[in-house]
């Protein structure tokens, strides 16, 4: 019954769902990714301008895209096994040091943008829950409605025009100040000035979605008796949202995040392609057009893992916001 | 006489849509158990609400004085009014299922009444919380203060939820339908503990429900609601021994086991035909649509509450005699 030991039993429970689940996951992917025209070598071989048949099967057989699929599946699950992820034709280097490069990138952004839209629209959820039906409420129902029926990547272009070109607030491209040899705090402020606009264009339709369950989800525990017995006691109507309301009404809301988790790792695919940011949305961009399957593989076992990883969080946050929910 | 300790003085409550409780009025004695008794949407749980100021969303008292300790609770000022709720005047709801915060420790839930309104530190009211579990029955309490309200069955919920209503020793406990939702063995034990506690902490109870057989065995007078209108007012002995109103009239014709030989084996019950939905529109008695009794000067205005004897009050013009009266207007 204790938080540890519910935290213990959920990370066993997963672990063992989550191995079978990424082997299933390579599985359909390495053949989906084959029934796609084109290997590798068409790509170098077109951007070269011209290649003879003998340098195109030169290049495949350094690839290894001469053998038959099944060859080529088992000698990837056997890499796998010895946790090598492959050889990037594209870029020439490792794919688990591309991966590694860009991974810290996209879970920064990943974090910025679900904590920017957990925060942003439980706080607006809460205003409206409060105001409802008055003109705050009408207000900020407009708002969401626009973040909620707006693509991401175009309030993302807007807010460059806006804050990178008309205002020069924040940086419009990159992740980081390229020359500047900074440390400490202003290392920290740099990161977060390249993270803003990103973060917001990610997370923009998420900040809609969750002002509108957390308004729905107080509005609705307002209308418990639980609620009726906290004023019997005679508490601040504050201390009665903040400590009787919010939590019950959060619920709702991070069963919605665990499943958005996920989404979120798509969209950053659009944002970090915008934004220039050097992430694994984009990586997978790039493998994409390049036919480099072995990047894109794993980038697609990394991005299941991140979202098996970030499910389990939220399961444990789950627990911890529902006692009624015990973990099996 | 005492002064009491809670009068209710021509309490008016209404819904956009419309009033709901017509101008009742009632008092409660220091110590006594008072029951407020009437059919399901007669206004009685509205009043109860209405005496904390917790009514719906919408629910608005349109008129009258709750005079409770010598405050008006109905003009009181919020942060005045949340002085009193919790500390001396308390209420329990009618379902243990939903009024405890579900993923709040019952402990916690209980200790925050007296960090409120006591200031105590975090482990004294632990202790005290402790101690009013075990109190109200709840076995191995230190261990289960921790526990969630989903751990307890219903009838200890309701134990938890008596536990907050008297953990600061009210002065008056409102109890709505405590034991509507519970099984009747549980009923028995959880009225038994209220009326216990009242005794022990000397407070007042005033106990709403529907059931006649709750009220003969556990009050001390009785108040009848019809429509939004008090009907009858009697101590409990000389209400059961002989209800003036017609309607009080039905209510216990209606229920078995008074006289010994009635029962529903051996006899059908009697009813009161109609339904309460009949008293909307009525310009007179609301009752008059199904009372056997009703004469035409019941249908000319809502009868006025007249006293018979001491402490005993009905609201109709033939059972207290008025009815020429009522015709000379």
């Amino acid at each position: 019954m204790t938080g540890l030991g519910r935290a213990g039993r959920t990370l066993r429970r997963t672990a063992w769902q989550a191995l079978p689940t990424m082997i299933g996951i390579i599985i359909l992917c390495f053949f989906l990714l084959k029934l796609v025209p084109g290997d590798a070598a068409d790509v170098i071989a077109a951007e070269a301008g011209s290649a003879t048949a003998e340098t195109m099967a030169a290049l495949r057989a350094r690839f290894g895209l001469d053998q038959p699929l099944l060859m080529q599946l088992l000698a990837y699950l056997d890499n796998l096994a010895h946790l090598r992820l492959g050889f990037s034709a594209r870029f020439n280097m490792p794919v688990s040091e591309l991966i590694m490069a860009r991974l810290p990138n996209t879970l920064m952004l990943m974090l910025a943008a679900m904590s920017m839209a957990l925060v942003v629209g439980i706080l607006a959820g809460w205003v409206m829950a409060i105001f409802a039906n008055r003109w705050p409420d009408r207000m900020l129902q407009v708002v969401v409605l626009i973040f909620y029926s707006t693509p991401g990547f175009w309030i993302g272009l807007m807010a460059i025009v806006l804050f990178s070109v008309k205002l020069g607030w924040l940086p419009a491209n990159g992740n980081m100040t390229i020359g500047a040899d900074l440390t400490g705090f202003a290392l920290i402020a740099d990161r977060a000035r390249y993270l803003v606009l990103p973060s917001l264009a990610l997370a923009s339709f998420f900040i809609a979605v969750y002002a509108r369950l957390t308004r729905a989800s107080m509005l609705d525990v307002q209308r418990q008796d639980f609620m009726r017995t906290a004023a019997a006691k005679g508490l601040h109507p504050v201390t009665i949202q903040l400590r009787h309301a919010l939590r019950n009404a959060l619920i709702p809301v991070t069963t919605m995040a665990g499943l958005h988790l996920g989404n979120l790792l798509g969209g950053a695919v659009v944002v970090e392609t915008v934004y220039g940011w050097p992430g694994m949305g984009r990586l997978a961009l790039e493998a994409v057009t390049g036919r480099d399957f072995n990047v894109l593989l794993g980038v697609l076992l990394f991005s299941s893992l991140l979202v098996i990883v970030a499910n389990v969080a939220i399961d444990l946050l789950h627990a911890w916001l529902d006692p009624r929910i015990e973990v099996h | 006489m005492t002064y009491p300790l809670l009068r209710v003085e021509d309490l008016t409550i209404g819904f956009p849509y419309g009033t709901v409780v017509h101008g009742v009025s009632f008092d409660v004695h220091p110590g006594e158990t008072m029951a407020l008794v009437g059919e399901s949407g007669c206004g009685k749980s509205i009043t109860a609400f209405a005496l904390m100021r917790l009514l719906p969303p919408g629910a608005r008292i349109q008129g009258g004085h709750v005079i409770f300790d010598g405050v008006d609770l109905a003009a009181a000022a919020p942060h005045a009014l949340r002085d009193i709720r919790g500390r001396s005047l308390s209420l329990i709801l009618q379902e243990p299922m939903t009024s405890l915060n579900p993923v709040l420790p019952i402990g916690m839930q209980i200790a925050e009444v007296m960090r409120r309104h006591e200031g105590i530190g975090k482990a004294a009211a632990r202790r005290r919380s402790v101690e009013l579990l075990e109190l109200v029955g709840v076995t191995d309490a230190d261990r289960r203060y921790d526990d969630f309200p989903h751990h307890f069955s219903g009838g200890m919920r309701q134990r938890v939820m008596i536990a907050m209503a008297v953990a600061c020793k009210p002065r008056l406990l409102i109890a709505d339908e405590p034991t509507t939702a519970l099984d009747v063995t549980i009923q028995a034990q959880v009225l038994e503990l209220l009326d216990d506690l009242r005794r022990q902490l000397g407070m007042a109870v005033l106990l709403i429900t529907h059931d006649l057989g709750v009220v003969a065995q556990w009050a001390d007078r009785v108040t009848v609601m019809y429509a939004g209108r008090v009907v009858e007012q009697a101590p409990v002995r000389p209400f059961f021994a002989t209800p003036q109103h017609p309607y009080a009239r039905g209510l216990l014709d209606a229920s078995v086991g008074h006289d010994g030989e009635a029962h529903y084996t051996t006899r059908r019950l009697n009813e009161i035909p109609g339904s309460i939905a009949s008293a909307a529109g009525e310009a007179g008695c609301p009752f008059a649509p199904r009372c056997p009794d009703r004469i035409a000067a019941c249908r000319r205005a809502p009868p006025v509450l007249t006293a018979l004897g001491p402490d005993h009050n009905v609201a109709c013009i033939v059972a207290a005699g008025t009815d020429h009266v009522a015709v000379d207007r």
